[in-house]
């Protein structure tokens, strides 16, 4: 007995979980010590949970270049994970400095918002670094449950939650695939170890085009692709999206959308590899509808939480081209292009927190009328974000886009890469149009406003300063993403 | 070995400069303030750059890259920002941050009281930013940025005062002007890449690019057009024929920005980039020719419209026009740094002649507002015996008068007559290039020196009621005239001929950078014609001597006399005053055309077709969208069903 202990304690490997561990004591710990803080005060956890986050950050860089392998192989610490974790961290970052002012605001300065963050930033971290399927169906989990929550989190308002309920009963019902998929996969290959899939493919090829192994596929990539917000499989995001506490969408618009990212690269490449033509041809079509459909739809909005929603389906869109591609280039501009959203998105959504009245209702087109210059700190730093979704040079969007497209280009899928050129012609028109109100109309009389506070501004400028760092030098992190792949 | 990494701070300090008061400089309001950050800043940038200049100087290794971040990569190519110091760009940024500080701290004294103070300091930084990622960047490209930013800036300066429209339409012009130069820049550095990419080059970096020009046959039609391309490129920026006509109306800027901008630095760009690409274009003898034969006719035909020009600027840019004629001339004649010896002199006793013209306009123009008269400050004719109501302006500008007529032991003359003798002597000059730059000397002489009689010597002839309220200006701006008249006297020592017993130590310090492409193509003065060396000295200062008896003649001894020669030479005169009329040329050929065939593309192609296919797209789209958004029904059951839906279909498109 003594000897198994053992034998299961050499696998182990703390290591390899050290980040998500350490971010998971420090939620615990905030979850305990919100029992002995006075109600309605939040300050104070959230500058533990940055604390907490800035401490994860540090111990994630250390792990750069220094893989690690734990959990007999369950978890990996590679280059890979660390770099979506180094995402996840600076989205959990961001949404923590928005948040502490916008929920006194809005009347709900409830405790449990800041460990919830760090779960869901755990749960991602085990997305990223899961080596099996059953890890990254544990990492799903826990992310996904701690989002219904925070969807959720203002209880007496309507619009959330319905985001809170819609999110869970169609997550619920798209994690059903995702299991049904590693069921198949599981009985096809007798593991659920993504090398061992791999390995046991690559050595029995004529199971390649056995049925179980392609639903099995299908199934698993479903799962994900309802994530990520891929069409048809996107419908819940603009309800969950627009109900959702601000720096919940925003927060979730980008982390959990990268980490599903990062499980569905991992899966598609090193475990199913060798089913590459048929899950290319598949994402090929997707890609193209969600972009189309995402960006059309976004024309319509005119709220702008809601159109920034679209948008976020429009830019999955973009992503799933480099997916496509599948050669290096490409995937490492996946990576690429996950950072730049986030900053960028995030950074969209932070001047949406500073521009809401309580209720939020003012966040519609006409709210923005002449804001560029009753705000024009705010109204440049929208401008800012809004010139790197569209993808104009020299912000991250223009990098982003430009490097998964010549992925697109070098692996020979032209026609992809044009239609995700016009699409993003497509999706000019609906972010000009905010910057239209915000600089040619004439300013609403009862322009209702919220103080700036320090930390959303500070967390504009930071995406900010990334949206430019990454849109003008972005050779170095390029580098870096190409030193993540497998 | 030594350590340039320093380099990045030269353009950094006036970027941050020009961001703080861009943004803040309007809460910031004090000129002091504004005035000390943006000296400030490019003061700093100045003491970089002597650092690594002397550093330079005493470094046996003169060519030096600092790689500061990648910028980005593709394939094969890789594009960094990094800087190039070798002595070329060494004295371009001792020239851009030296003459550049002191017209920073002449506007505080210049644009003191003027709205948009801070503005203009703003742009002024970030003009400098730009000129020096200009000369400093190691690839064609972080040049073209600095190309393109200081396109920008001179842009936003010449319209600086944007409520008067001849101002905006001079920035206007000199936009679309400068646009036609840099669609060549762009169209020859597409070929270079794609030529050298033929041969498995793919490089836009200076350095390489000359490490592996030999790969492409010399004097043949790639290189020659390619270098063609450049060189419209530089006529554009340096306002050379055909595309100069920009530079005169640029004087509707604040006269700082003529002396900085349009006198010393931006428009020295073009010099600067055929030097730096020297190898190639010594691999193209047919382009050379074209430079050399623009460069004289150039300088001849500005000089031409100088002579009888009435506004004390315009005079100063028809002038620039010409020496940057002779610039072009030196380069096109395989006179590298000759070229580079007379951009660097021509600075410093231009800038002085603009600065201290500005000196001149500033106090007629608080003479004028005084008296409340509405009279032309910048007219000569109002002008008249200024020397002794402004001494320190009158001296200055005296001495870097007789600097650019040639006038022996000032900088311009032994830069001038360098270029004249290797238009001469040179394996790619001819005696016609040096005739026509000989001529033009003389009238080089000839105008300068009416327009000194003219505004400083003879009777004021100002309106009587401002006439006492001329005055000498404060120390802020003579200063800078001061300095920069002693670099006028002095500047031009470092470059003596041996002829003439000096060591031309610039050529030395120059030669790491020119020797070889010049040992390679067998471009030096040739051996023969040393004998002439002498004698066309002499003539040269003779003809400028001659010029100045003749404006003396003219415009001091008898007043008269030019009435007489307009009265006798109409035609001539009339051609002459209204610059040959090339802008009425170019509006007939140019603009009119472009005009109409604007309407006619926006009435017969546009309206109908191109709207109709825009329009149509647009209403399918949002057809589109109203159809989506209805399917987004808010139900969740649908949402699952749609879910269940694209699964089955997926999974039967791959399954049966």
């Amino acid at each position: 007995m003594e000897n198994l202990v053992q034998m299961a304690l050499q696998n182990v490997n703390m290591a390899a979980i050290m980040p998500s561990l350490v971010l998971c004591c420090f939620g615990m710990f905030l979850l305990m010590i919100n029992v002995f803080m006075p109600r309605g005060k939040t300050t104070a956890a959230s500058l533990i949970s940055l604390l907490g986050l800035a401490v994860t950050f540090v111990v994630t860089l250390r792990a750069w270049n220094h893989p690690e392998l734990g959990f007999a192989g369950h978890v990996a610490l590679d280059n890979f994970a660390t770099f979506f974790n180094v995402i996840f961290l600076i989205a959990a970052f961001l949404t923590v400095l928005m948040s502490d002012d916008y929920l006194h605001r809005e009347g709900y300065p409830v405790g449990e918002f800041y460990p919830l963050v760090l779960f869901t930033t755990a749960g991602a971290m085990w997305m990223a670094s899961g080596t099996d399927l059953m890890t990254v169906f544990l990492g799903l989990e826990v992310l996904s449950i701690s989002l219904y929550v925070l969807a959720g989190l203002f209880r007496g308002q309507l619009r959330s939650n319905e985001a809170g309920l819609k999110y869970f009963l169609l997550g619920a019902f798209s994690t059903g695939f995702l299991l049904y998929g590693t069921a198949l996969l599981y009985g096809v290959a007798g593991t659920t170890n993504i090398a061992d899939i791999g390995f046991y493919l690559s050595a029995h090829g004529k199971m390649l085009q056995n049925p179980m192994t392609i639903a099995g596929m299908l199934l698993l990539a479903v799962g994900f692709l309802f994530k990520i917000a891929v069409v048809p499989f996107h419908m819940w995001t603009p309800d969950v999206y627009q109900g959702a506490p601000t720096p919940v969408t925003a927060f979730m618009s980008a982390g959990p959308k990268a980490a599903a990212f990062a499980a569905l690269v991992r899966i598609l490449i090193l475990g199913l590899g060798g089913l590459q033509a048929d899950w290319s041809s598949l994402l090929w079509m997707l890609a193209v509808l969600t972009m189309f459909i995402g960006n059309v739809t976004a024309i319509y909005q005119t709220d702008i939480k809601r159109m920034l929603a679209y948008s976020s389906i429009a830019h999955a869109g973009y992503a799933l081209v480099g997916l496509v591609a599948a050669n290096a280039v490409g995937i490492s501009g996946i990576l690429f292009y996950m950072l730049a959203y986030t900053f960028m998105n995030i950074g969209a959504f932070a001047v949406l927190v500073l521009a809401g009245k309580q209720g939020e209702d003012n966040l519609t087109l006409e709210g923005f009328s002449g804001f560029g210059y009753k705000r024009p700190f705010l109204g440049v730093a929208m401008s800012i974000f809004l010139f790197a979704l569209m993808g104009i040079p020299p912000t991250a969007g223009f990098a982003g886009k430009f490097y998964i497209f010549a992925g697109a280009i070098n692996a020979g899928y032209i026609w992809l890469a044009i239609l995700g050129v016009l699409n993003s012609a497509i999706s000019l028109y609906y972010y000009l149009r905010v910057m239209v109100y915000m600089y040619f109309r004439e300013p609403q009389e009862d322009y209702g406003w919220v103080r700036m506070n320090p930390g959303t501004v500070v967390s504009i400028v930071l995406a900010i300063v990334g949206v430019l760092y990454l849109g003008v030098v972005p050779g170095k992190i390029m580098e870096m993403a190409k030193m993540a792949l497998f | 070995m030594q350590d340039y990494s320093l380099i990045w701070l030269i353009p950094f300090f006036p970027l941050v400069g020009s961001v703080i008061n861009g943004l803040l400089g309007k809460k910031i309001k004090n000129e002091k303030v504004i005035g000390t950050i943006a000296t400030g800043a490019i003061a700093l940038s100045f003491v970089v750059s002597c650092m690594l200049f002397f550093r330079l100087l005493g470094d046996s290794q003169k060519v030096h890259e600092v790689i500061i971040a990648s910028w980005m990569s593709a394939g094969k190519l890789q594009i960094d920002w990094g800087f190039l110091l070798d002595p070329l760009s060494g004295v371009m940024i001792m020239v851009v941050t030296g003459v550049g500080s002191l017209i920073h701290l002449y506007s505080n004294g210049y644009m003191h009281g003027e709205e948009g103070f801070y503005r203009y300091f703003s742009y002024l930084n970030l003009f400098c930013f730009s000129m020096l990622m200009l000369v400093l960047g190691n690839n064609a490209l972080v040049m073209f940025v600095g190309w393109e930013g200081v396109g920008l800036c001179s842009y936003l300066l010449i319209g600086y005062y944007f409520e008067k429209k001849s101002a905006g339409d001079a920035a206007k012009k000199a936009f679309v002007v400068n646009r036609v130069g840099d669609f060549g820049f762009l169209i020859g550095l597409f070929t270079l890449f794609w030529a050298l990419g033929e041969h498995g080059i793919w490089t836009v970096q200076f350095t390489k690019i000359a490490e592996h020009a030999h790969l492409l046959p010399a004097g043949g039609a790639v290189v020659t057009i390619v270098t063609l391309c450049f060189f419209l490129g530089a006529t554009g920026k340096s306002a050379q024929i055909p595309l100069y006509t920009w530079l005169p109306d640029a004087m509707e800027g604040p006269t700082p920005v003529s002396a900085l901008i349009h006198a010393a630095t931006m428009v020295t760009a073009g010099v600067y980039m055929i030097g730096r690409m020297n190898g190639l274009f010594a691999m193209a003898p047919d382009t050379m020719m074209v430079v050399a034969i623009v460069g004289a006719a150039t300088a001849i035909f500005a000089a031409s419209i100088g002579l009888a020009q009435n506004d004390i600027k315009r005079v100063l840019a028809y002038s620039t026009v010409s020496q940057l004629g002779y610039m072009f001339l030196a380069m096109g004649v395989g006179a590298f740094s000759a070229g580079i010896f007379h951009l660097m002199t021509h600075a410093f006793f231009k800038a002085c002649l603009f600065l201290g013209s500005g000196s001149v306009i500033h106090a007629m123009h608080h003479a004028y507002h005084h008296a409340h008269l509405h009279d032309d400050p910048q007219d000569m004719r109002n002008m008249g015996g200024l020397r002794k109501k402004m001494p320190i302006t009158f001296l200055t500008f005296f001495v870097s008068t007789l600097a650019i007529a040639g006038i022996p032991g000032l900088s311009g003359f032994f830069s001038k007559d360098e270029i004249l003798w290797w238009a001469f002597s040179s394996t790619r000059g001819g005696w016609i290039l040096w005739l026509i730059g000989f001529a033009a000397a003389g009238m080089t002489a000839f105008y300068m020196f009416r327009l000194v009689f003219m505004t400083f010597f003879g009777e004021q002839r100002t309106d009587e009621r401002a006439k006492d309220h001329v005055h000498e200006s404060p120390f802020v701006i003579t200063l800078p005239l001061i300095v920069l008249g002693l670099l006028a006297l002095v500047g031009g020592w470092i470059g003596i001929p041996k002829a003439l017993g000096g060591a031309n130590h610039f050529e030395h310090f120059l030669a790491p950078v020119f020797e070889h492409t010049q040992e390679m193509f067998g471009i030096h003065s040739q051996h023969s014609l040393h004998a002439y060396e002498f004698p066309l000295m002499g003539a040269s200062i003779g003809v400028a001597l001659v010029g100045i008896f003749l404006a003396w003649l003219m415009y001091v001894k008898n007043p008269e006399a030019p009435k007489a020669l307009v009265a006798r030479f109409r035609w001539l005169y009339v051609a002459i005053f209204n610059k040959w009329f090339v802008d009425e040329l170019y509006d007939g050929l140019f603009v009119n055309a472009t005009k109409r065939l604007g309407r006619y593309c926006w009435k017969g192609f546009d309206l109908p077709i191109i709207d109709g296919i825009v329009n149509g797209a647009g209403w399918l789209v949002q057809g589109f969208s109203r159809a989506l958004r209805f399917w987004q029904t808010g139900q969740i059951h649908g949402y699952a069903m749609t879910m269940v839906i694209g699964a089955v279909i997926i999974v039967a498109v791959y399954i049966v």
